[in-house]
């Protein structure tokens, strides 16, 4: 028997009317605005509010069509949700006037005179164009919307690639394609993006992870650089308006308000390249501010329960930016939870990554919880089960917990350590080599438990130098940020390699590729998981600023004709990514702590000037590593080696496998196209027991066959 | 919203006059529904759709998939470039196969 389903919904009738508008009762859950048959859904929460008003607009119009107070018996518990009927989806806005208290001793900020954002808006207006300045005048900037939530996926789902196998690209969506150099129909958004995928393929990364996209206003804060006359923007978006809306702005349809089409698809178009997308979410805290900042959402609707706040009242601010989440909260709580399921489900987003993600383990009275309920809550949700989360394991007011994040076997972690100590071995600096052998193969120091997938490698990323720059610069230089220099990391492990910043000088230059290289090396070989900056890969410079988080223009933006100009580098780096993801020795899976499986090559062994003899002391500037893994036979053996030293050294080589031989993949201290060798091409060293390292080199030497 | 249809020798021509948004797309989807024939040709001319908003581009997808349970072969035709590009951005252009008049549209349906 075939069956059908009804056509109509028993309660897809009004049951009154208020404000002119057909109502009747609604339903809690889902939170939000939710088109159901003939209207829509809406449903706020506060457990403080005394009473809630849902204002519509018609889209376009700064005065509001109606204001519709929901009556006290549509209320469960302290949520209020009511069905409007006969709207039309596309074109209403809305809002919510609060009442309640006003006392702000008590924590409490209710205001009915303002309309307030949903927070669980789906979608915004108000933003919908970059750069466009805002209207400061209008009582209601930020405009929460309905959006279809129909999409047509296909059969696309999340990826499920294995953690310790990602090569992650961290990148600004407007960045990336913004650039008249790049060269796509939609410059700097999502659609622009998409047209970018060959070249990430190519790359051979499989996982991107986005700065920001959720809702938020460049203009915030905005100033002008007094000397450059430049406006400065909130670039980089780490001030969320939105929690469950795409940004509008790095929509190319976001004047006709399909952000969450375009997002979708360009979620499944990178997945359909084998590439995972990871959000960097920030929920430590919002862009309301502290109580000069505006008034959004969560101010009006329950300001005690959304913020940290001190006895008396005041914003807590461990995040810098002038207000805390009240993350462990269990209304927040539910909140983030809420928000990330949405996402993970509604968007098929493969994994997050938390920004300053030690509030997340603070106490409402900022205390550092030893088991705290969402970070707990996170790690065990079923839907969220497959999804990478990745915490930035430190805040703005202390608290640091790489290697020591509440992590219940689940979460992994930006490792800090590891770049702070690549950072100081490739510059020369004494007494890392012992750490740095720890942070090589996966930090087992820290992450011997959850396996090296827990480490996310980096040695550069958004905050700080990019990797050109780290290696051309002893100080940073961000006087274009208009605060005197004074913001930014001031402490960075670069060096210049002999002169600050630009230089025709050939000798400097020539340090400065091979150091990247070098670095590059380290990385890529590292087990663990590994993350570039997008533009290292082509040699990208911010020109000395360490912190561009307010540029919107060609410091920020990625110049794609350093593809042509850097085609050295980039193929240094498609190489060696090829190499890693060749070779699972280098992931760690399952090698790190096994028993040698076959014959009497360790999984990990270290070596010096003298194989099987590695130089532990302070003074000594140079490791090798060899790692064997995989279950092929014979086994998968790579040796790297990296000298820091400026001296050239002679390295007594440990013996292969039996069968095997030693062959060369990449070299720094070569040059291009000696440089790096592609699978298949790798010359055999004529002399198997011996190799000579240059000054400040890296070699990465493979065990395979002779043909 | 005004939909014509024409017959030109088996494939049935719908013109979609005016602008297709969330007001009009219910009408227009239970009208073209009805038009769509059963393992046959459709050109939807596009050239008079002064609008498309998110909820036409779902009419465009609905027809599509329509037309593919229905065996019949669909063509978009002389799509105005700014609509072009919203299809092309939100990767609703993916589905179809677009030609830029109804002619070459009817040519590629001959093939």
């Amino acid at each position: 028997m075939r069956t059908t389903s009804l056509t109509e919904r028993v309660d897809a009738y009004p049951t009154g009317w208020i404000s002119g508008f057909a109502v009747r009762p609604g339903r809690a859950l889902p939170f939000g605005a939710t088109p159901v048959p003939g209207g829509v859904n809406f449903s706020v929460y506060s457990n403080h509010a005394t009473a809630i008003i849902l204002v519509l607009f018609r889209r376009g119009e700064r005065e509001p069509m109606a204001e519709l107070p929901i009556p006290e018996s549509f209320r469960v518990g302290g949520v209020y949700a009511m069905v409007v009927f006969g709207l039309d989806v596309e074109g209403t806005e809305y809002g919510y006037r609060a009442d309640g208290p006003f006392d702000p001793v008590a924590g409490h900020r209710f205001d009915p005179g303002r309309v307030l954002a949903d927070p669980y808006a789906r979608a915004f207006g108000g933003r919908e164009v970059w750069g466009v300045p805002p209207d400061r005048a209008d009582p209601y900037p930020y405009r929460a919307r309905l959006a279809h939530d129909d999409f047509d996926w296909e059969r696309d789902r999340p990826l499920h690639l294995p953690s310790e196998d990602l090569v992650i690209y961290e990148m600004h969506v407007r960045g990336f394609t913004r650039h008249p150099s790049s060269d796509v129909a939609a410059p700097g958004t999502y659609a622009g993006l998409v047209e970018k995928i060959p070249y990430l393929r190519e790359l051979g990364v499989n996982c991107v992870e986005l700065m920001p996209i959720f809702e938020f206003d460049e203009f915030e804060n905005s100033r002008t650089d007094l000397t450059s006359g430049r406006a400065l923007l909130n670039y980089w978006g780490y001030c969320t308006v939105g929690f469950f809306a795409p940004k509008a702005g790095y929509a190319a349809t976001g004047p006709y308000g399909m952000q969450v089409d375009e997002f979708k698809n360009l979620v499944k178009q990178l997945h359909r390249a084998g590439i995972e997308v990871m959000l960097d979410v920030v929920f430590n805290h919002t862009a309301e501010g502290n109580q000069f900042g505006p008034t959004i959402s969560f101010r009006g609707l329950d300001n005690h329960t959304y913020y940290m706040l001190t006895a008396d009242g005041h914003y807590q601010n461990f995040s810098g930016t002038g207000n805390t989440v009240n993350c462990n909260n269990p209304v927040v709580r539910g909140f983030v939870l809420d928000c990330l399921r949405y996402w993970a489900s509604e968007y098929h987003v493969d994994g997050f990554r938390f920004d300053l993600a030690a509030i997340l383990g603070r106490a409402p009275d900022g205390t550092p919880l030893l088991n705290p309920p969402l970070i707990e809550s996170l790690a065990h949700d079923p839907v969220l089960r497959d999804c990478k989360m990745v915490a930035e394991a430190w805040d703005a007011a202390g608290l640091y917990q790489v290697g020591s994040f509440p992590d219940y076997c689940r979460w992994s972690e930006w490792n800090g350590r590891y770049r702070d100590v690549v950072r100081r071995f490739v510059k020369g600096d004494p007494g890392t080599v012992g750490e740095l052998a720890t942070r090589v193969v996966g930090s087992p120091d820290m992450y011997a438990r959850r396996g090296p997938g827990a480490s996310v490698n980096f040695v550069t990323a958004h905050d700080g130098f990019c990797l050109r720059d780290l290696v051309s610069y002893n100080e940073k230089h961000n006087e274009a940020n208009g605060e005197d220099n004074r913001d930014g990391e001031s402490s960075h492990d670069s060096w210049n390699c002999g002169r600050e910043g630009p230089t025709g000088d050939r000798e400097v230059l020539a340090l400065r590729d091979r150091q990247v290289r070098n670095v590059l090396v380290l990385l890529l070989t590292s087990q663990g998981v590994p993350m570039l900056l997008a533009g290292d890969e082509i040699g990208r410079t911010q020109q000395g600023n360490n912190n561009a988080y307010c540029h919107d223009d060609e410091l920020s933006w990625l110049d794609w004709s350093l593809v042509e100009r850097n085609s050295d580098l980039l193929r240094f780096v498609r190489v060696l990514i090829a190499f890693r993801h060749a070779h699972p020795g280098l992931r760690g899976r399952g090698s790190a702590q096994g028993p040698a499986r076959d014959d009497v090559v360790p999984a990990v062994s270290w070596h010096g000037v003298r194989a099987w003899t590695p130089d532990w002391s302070q003074q000594s500037r140079l490791l090798a590593v060899m790692l064997r893994g995989g279950s092929r036979q014979p086994s998968d053996c790579v040796y790297v080696a990296a000298n820091a030293h400026w001296e050239d050294h002679e390295l007594e080589l440990p013996a292969p496998p039996a069968t095997l031989e030693w062959h060369l993949v990449a070299d720094t201290a070569a040059q291009a196209p000696h440089d790096a060798y592609e699978a298949g091409s790798e010359p055999h060293l004529d002399d198997q027991f011996r190799v000579v390292i240059g000054a400040r080199s890296a070699l990465v030497l493979l065990a395979r066959r002779q043909r | 919203m005004q939909i014509d249809r024409q017959m030109t020798g088996e494939v049935v021509v719908l013109s979609l006059e005016g602008e297709l948004d969330s007001r009009s797309a219910p009408q227009a989807q239970s009208e073209i529904a009805e038009l769509v024939p059963q393992d046959g040709k459709i050109v939807l001319d596009l050239s008079g759709t002064t609008y498309l908003s998110s909820a036409g581009l779902r009419v465009m997808l609905l027809t599509y998939r329509q037309a593919r349970e229905a065996g019949t072969r669909l063509v978009l035709a002389a799509v105005p470039a700014d609509v072009l590009d919203v299809m092309s951005a939100t990767g609703f252009l993916d589905f179809f196969t677009v030609s830029d008049t109804v002619q070459a549209g009817l040519g590629v349906l001959q093939r």
